[in-house]
């Protein structure tokens, strides 16, 4: 049994490389034979690979957890400080409740089985994660009969850590004119129903795995949520934003951009580098094992796509605007970020670079773009993590083995399905509970007019915003 | 008595204190303030799109003082506030009509 363990994982990784990493329907072959109890299990000598395999998975949680910390300061530090309160509360709120709804509904959602379709391959119904397990059921989900190395339990959690994500895209790119009991119906709506409905599709085993294979001779290859998390969030931010509209000022009445400046570019730098620091596990975790070829790969193409990234952002904005912009740099880290996460298992480290890189220049242009536009976006969401999203799935057709066809239509799927049910959602809210706050409110902040409280309560204002 | 306000380059403050310091000024009042002269604003540019910024950071000090010492402040001010590049501030000079130590109740030129 224990010469069969590395074959194990190894063909465990490769499975998961090849097809959907975070698929939990992916059919294993060579399970070890079923232990008679979990005690026989932890004795045996699968028991500390399993260990291995289900801790790293379990850190990689944590890692993900704490990119929300990065998206709070992030998008505090790119907004006005009277919306600060405001904009840490929505981050909050999502987190728990993203989490939560993922508990009562999502998970069952977006990984239904074989059998737990309601119409095959393209929607199932959710429901309550399992309370607890007895008897033979304790073998079957915490030991390595339940089919991937870990436990039933850190399935759940690491994916239940990205659930929450697309929401909280959605909260920066809405930021400091929307209604916060508004906002909370929306994104419970969108996390609970929407998000898990198109991850079914691909990690779940929905059609974009065996009918896109039996169509093309390839299934669509996302591996850690280029197109699931991040191109979602991003399309469902500019669903958004069109309904909801630009922050009052943001355009003169000649059409000119007349920028509103973020408070705290400190702020906005801790966020940047804790999305990175969280991008450890978002893509490391995804590996689904302790591989060490695996996540060390990972890691390494995952590092330097968001470092060209940051660089080349860097670069191009110093050529395009004259000066080298600190917050278009770090929208560049995470825009390589955000690209590579679909082929960090299937690009080499060149094709890595050449991904983040190309992610680097398209951000600072999606940026401006949506400005000339009028889509006000404060913190650049819809530019990184739709635009780049977007071009990171594409990139797996053009530099992995994946088909650039099938790529395509798996992004062009999700993407207009997260525009069109974010759009009907949001406007479902509009006309129900309206979605702005009033003039004077968004003049005078909304920590005060939505929470009754100041996120610095001690600083002496010298004056109007000047 | 007279009241020396000086508007100068933020980055002068030092200099111009221990200036102050070195013809016997015992006391000021300092200030963060914005606005501009003939110096105008300049171009920012935020997440690509420019902004000009009329308003510039400036420190105010505000220096209540006999009126024999004005001559001398001002001088002290100005030589160490100059840089010779435009947006070196003003000095205004303003009558006081009377002023009150609040400890002791003193009154007038013994009160700064």
């Amino acid at each position: 049994m224990r010469s069969s363990l590395p074959v194990l994982l190894l063909l465990l990784a490769f499975g998961a490389g090849s097809a959907f990493a975070q698929d939990s329907s992916a059919v294993l072959t060579g399970i070890p034979a079923q232990p008679a109890s979990y005690a026989e299990f932890m004795a045996g000598p699968d028991a500390a690979m399993f260990t291995v395999n289900n801790l790293w998975i379990l850190i990689a949680t944590a890692l993900v957890f704490i990119m929300h910390l990065g998206f709070a300061t992030i998008e505090s530090g790119l907004t006005q400080s009277r919306n600060t309160v405001n904009i840490l509360f929505k981050n909050v709120y999502v987190v728990c409740m993203g989490v939560m709804v993922y508990a009562f509904w999502g998970f069952n959602a977006m990984y239904p089985g074989a059998g737990g379709w309601t119409i095959n391959n393209v929607f199932a119904f959710g429901g309550p994660i399992a309370n607890s397990f007895s008897g033979p059921e304790i073998v079957t989900h915490m030991t390595s009969a339940y089919g991937h190395p870990f436990t039933y339990w850190t399935n759940f959690i690491f994916q239940a850590m990205f659930a929450a994500t697309a929401s909280t895209i959605v909260a920066g790119a809405v930021a400091e004119r929307i209604k916060l009991d508004s906002f909370m119906v929306y994104a419970f709506l969108l996390s609970m129903f929407i998000y898990p409905l198109a991850g079914s599709w691909g990690w779940g085993g929905g059609w974009l795995n065996g009918t896109m294979q039996s169509m093309f001779g390839h299934a669509f290859h996302d591996f850690a949520g280029s197109t699931f998390v991040h191109a979602f969030g991003g399309w469902a931010s500019l669903a958004a934003v069109m309904i909801l509209g630009p922050r009052t000022g943001k355009f003169a009445a000649d059409g000119r951009v007349r920028p509103i400046l973020g408070h705290s570019m400190p702020l906005v730098a801790i966020g940047g580098f804790l999305l990175f620091f969280g991008w450890f596990g978002f893509n490391g975790g995804s590996v689904m094992s302790a591989d060490p070829q695996m996540v060390s790969r990972v890691i390494v193409t995952t590092t330097l796509s968001g470092f060209c990234g940051g660089l080349v952002s860097a670069f191009v904005s110093w050529k395009v605007l004259n000066k080298p912009d600190l917050s278009m740099s770090l929208n560049g880290m995470l825009a390589g970020l955000v690209g590579i996460t679909a082929g960090a298992d299937v690009t080499g480290v060149w094709a890595a670079c050449a991904i983040g890189a190309i992610a680097g220049a398209l951000v600072v242009f999606a940026v401006m773009f949506f400005d000339k536009v009028k889509i006000d976006d404060p913190v650049g969401a819809i530019s990184v993590h739709g635009v780049c999203g977007l071009w990171g799935t594409l990139a797996v057709g053009i530099f992995g083995d994946g088909s650039f066809v099938v790529q395509l239509i798996g992004v062009g799927s999700v993407s207009l399905f997260a525009f069109a049910s974010s759009y009907a959602l949001f406007y479902l809210v509009k006309v129900t509970m309206g979605v702005r706050v009033s003039k004077e409110e968004e003049n005078s902040g909304l920590d005060v007019g939505e929470h009754g409280q100041e996120a610095y309560p001690d600083f002496q204002l010298s004056g109007p915003n000047l | 008595m007279k009241l020396v306000k000086a508007i100068i380059k933020p980055f002068k403050l030092d200099e111009v204190k221990e200036a102050l310091f070195e013809i016997g000024v015992q006391g000021m009042t300092v200030t963060e303030v914005k606005g501009f002269g003939r110096q105008k604003g300049h171009t920012e540019i935020y997440r690509g799109s420019e902004y000009t910024v009329d308003f510039l950071p400036k420190v105010m000090l505000d220096i209540a003082v006999s009126d024999e010492l004005v001559p001398k402040i001002i001088e002290a001010i100005r030589s160490s506030a100059k840089t010779g590049k435009i947006g070196d501030g003003k000095i205004f000079v303003l009558p006081i009509e009377n002023a009150v130590r609040i400890r002791t109740d003193e009154q007038g030129d013994s009160a700064i």
